[in-house]
């Protein structure tokens, strides 16, 4: 018998097929989400613990009593103090890229000029540069210029190593903005700089909060340059700091835990709130690929 | 007459545009000249030296520290773990993210919160989570081994990282939970790209969700598959802050990579000359591989 149309039993079938494909999918997810969230599980609940109490009663069980002295601690022994050097170089290094890589990506995605292709190639094939390539040679600039170990020796290569990935993002963001916008701006008697400011940076602002959170926490994080250009205790970064509670309490693991958790949980908080500009403007970057 | 204004017309514009670009431009090409261009081409001048980094005493040795890394067997080791991290990483964390955001972007916004779980390792700094896996995954109190006792019944011990074969494969795991939110989110963006008129005109022709995936949406997903597996190898051949701070390199150099061993010759044992000998060696193989790997894909996309 031919059918030339699906009959009701057809229709049930397939609604039955993807019911079962949805109850894989969605047990699936749940494996994944377990796998996930156990070791946050293991990091939160035994940082309320004392330090014998983990292996007596079990890392699984439920802290008794809770122990929040741990927390206390953390803080009292100069936890902010690393917080906010990262603060500073985070938010310097930032600004500082944000601004650099849309000057950048504003000629280049909308000028006509002979070197234009050769200098986006020349900046892109800059992303495979691998940072520990250069960090003798960084480590070495930063005692001829004086700011070895220093906050500031950090903000430069990590602007340089953002700028990249940034402007190729940006770039291709940038692209996508009518040229009539331009036009009619400049039939008002705005010039290329006056067009930059007021028409292209205020319609780039969704690529470049996306470029903000992944950089943002790509510094909040960075280890290598840190780790090589500071030695001062007290001027080093938040994932220096890890390592420097980690020597201090060796053998007491719910306080280093504790620590763990208050270092993430700024970056958790501040990507529930931003979390959809996330996709927006990575997907002007996927698009090219 | 006219025709002649024109021109110059047409050239003032050109100038005047090219001196907007330059204004533009320099900022960042400084910056990209003094911390990366520079500091590139003088890892491979000092890599002619012997030189411990800190003392005026820099000798010229030609090209003897090159000769020592073509024979240097812990160098070839390391780059033998970078090329099985690779594999691995490729193989596991861009299919799990690829299958990630396809369940994300099937469900839509009411699997918001799966997409918020599921990307919350990406938070974490590496030293992090490297401390954080070493007591989760400790012999004693760790998560794996504590399963296995109250499973087994009695005390039993899975040493996840402190023996030779298991603690490669361990970090390879740890990479994949830290990176696979990255590639998630990269694919969640890549099918958000593909035309919504695209996906309804397969359903009014009567597809199913699963012909869509498999016969629209992955091949249209082609260019963004090849850039992630680029990103995976390079970050995986110059992989680092995680191992440095969870194993070292141990036990016995098992987890050694390119980039812990010179960052162990040289700011450890202080011999920057070598150093920068393996850091430009690691920079040379590393391009290479990108190289190639660029170049097979797209005989492949060809055909």
């Amino acid at each position: 018998m031919e059918k030339g149309y699906l009959d009701d039993s057809d229709f049930r079938k397939a609604k039955i097929k993807s019911k079962i494909a949805w109850t894989i999918a969605i047990l699936f997810a749940c494996v994944q989400v377990t796998l996930t969230l156990t070791p946050f599980f293991f990091m939160i609940i035994n940082s309320f613990r004392k330090q014998f109490d983990m292996l007596q009663q079990g890392v699984f069980h439920l802290p008794d009593p809770w122990y929040f002295k741990n927390y206390v601690d953390v803080v009292t022994h100069g936890f902010f103090s690393y917080f906010f050097n990262s603060v500073i170089v985070v938010a310097v290094s930032l600004v500082l890229m944000l601004a650099i890589s849309s000057f950048a990506a504003y000629p280049l995605s909308r000028m006509k000029f002979k070197l234009n292709p050769y200098i986006y190639a020349l900046i892109v094939a800059m992303m495979s540069v691998p940072m520990h390539v250069t960090l003798i040679p960084i480590f070495k600039l930063t005692q001829t210029f004086g700011l070895y170990d220093s906050l500031w020796s950090l903000i430069g290569p990590y602007v340089a190593f953002a700028l990249p990935m940034s402007v190729f993002i940006l770039t291709a963001f940038m692209k996508t903005i009518p040229k009539e916008i331009e036009e009619s701006a400049e039939i008002d008697g705005c010039n290329r700089y006056q067009n930059f400011f007021k028409m292209i940076l205020p319609l780039s602002k969704s690529g470049l909060s996306t470029l903000a959170i992944y950089n943002g926490v790509s510094m909040w994080n960075e280890f290598a340059f840190a780790n090589t250009l500071i030695i001062t205790p007290a001027r080093k970064t938040l994932p220096l700091a890890l390592g420097q509670f980690k020597g201090e309490h060796s053998l007491d693991i719910p306080i280093i835990l504790a620590v763990l958790t208050l270092s993430v949980l700024p970056m958790i908080t501040l990507f529930i709130i931003f979390q959809d500009k996330l996709v927006k403007g990575m997907m002007a970057g996927a698009v090219k690929g | 007459m006219k025709k002649e204004k024109n021109v110059s017309l047409a050239q003032a514009k050109a100038r005047s545009t090219a001196r907007a670009a330059t204004v533009f431009l320099i900022p960042a090409l400084l910056l990209i000249a003094i911390f990366i261009i520079y500091p590139v081409i003088d890892t491979f001048a000092i890599s002619g030296n012997r030189w411990n980094g800190i003392s005026a005493d820099r000798v010229f040795i030609g090209l003897d520290n090159w000769k020592a890394l073509i024979k240097d067997e812990m160098f070839w080791k390391s780059f033998r773990h970078n090329l099985i991290v690779m594999v691995f990483s490729i193989l596991l964390q861009i299919p799990l993210g690829m299958l990630l955001a396809t369940f994300l972007d099937a469900g839509g916004k009411k699997f918001n919160i799966f997409k918020i779980i599921w990307f919350l390792p990406y938070l974490m700094s590496s030293v992090a989570i490297a401390f954080l896996f070493v007591y989760a995954l400790a012999t004693n109190g760790g998560i794996v081994s504590s399963l296995a006792s109250i499973i087994q019944g009695k005390k039993t011990t899975i040493d996840l990282l402190g023996t030779a074969p298991n603690a490669l494969y361990t970090i390879i795991g740890v990479m994949a939970w830290q990176f696979t939110p990255f590639y998630m989110v990269y694919f969640i963006a890549g099918y958000g790209n593909i035309d919504t008129s695209i996906y309804e005109a397969a359903i009014i022709d009567g597809a199913t969700r699963w012909q869509y995936i498999k016969h629209i949406a992955i091949p249209l997903l082609g260019p963004i598959f090849k850039t992630a597996c680029t990103m995976s190898l390079i970050g995986s051949l110059k992989y680092f802050d995680m191992i440095w701070n969870m194993t070292q390199g141990g036990p016995a150099g098992s987890t050694e990579l390119m980039a812990t061993y010179m960052y162990k010759l040289s700011f450890q044992q202080f011999n920057m000359g070598y150093g920068s000998t393996v850091a430009a060696g690691m920079f040379l193989l590393i391009t290479a591989i990108a190289l190639l790997f660029n170049k097979v894909f797209k005989v492949k996309e060809e055909y």
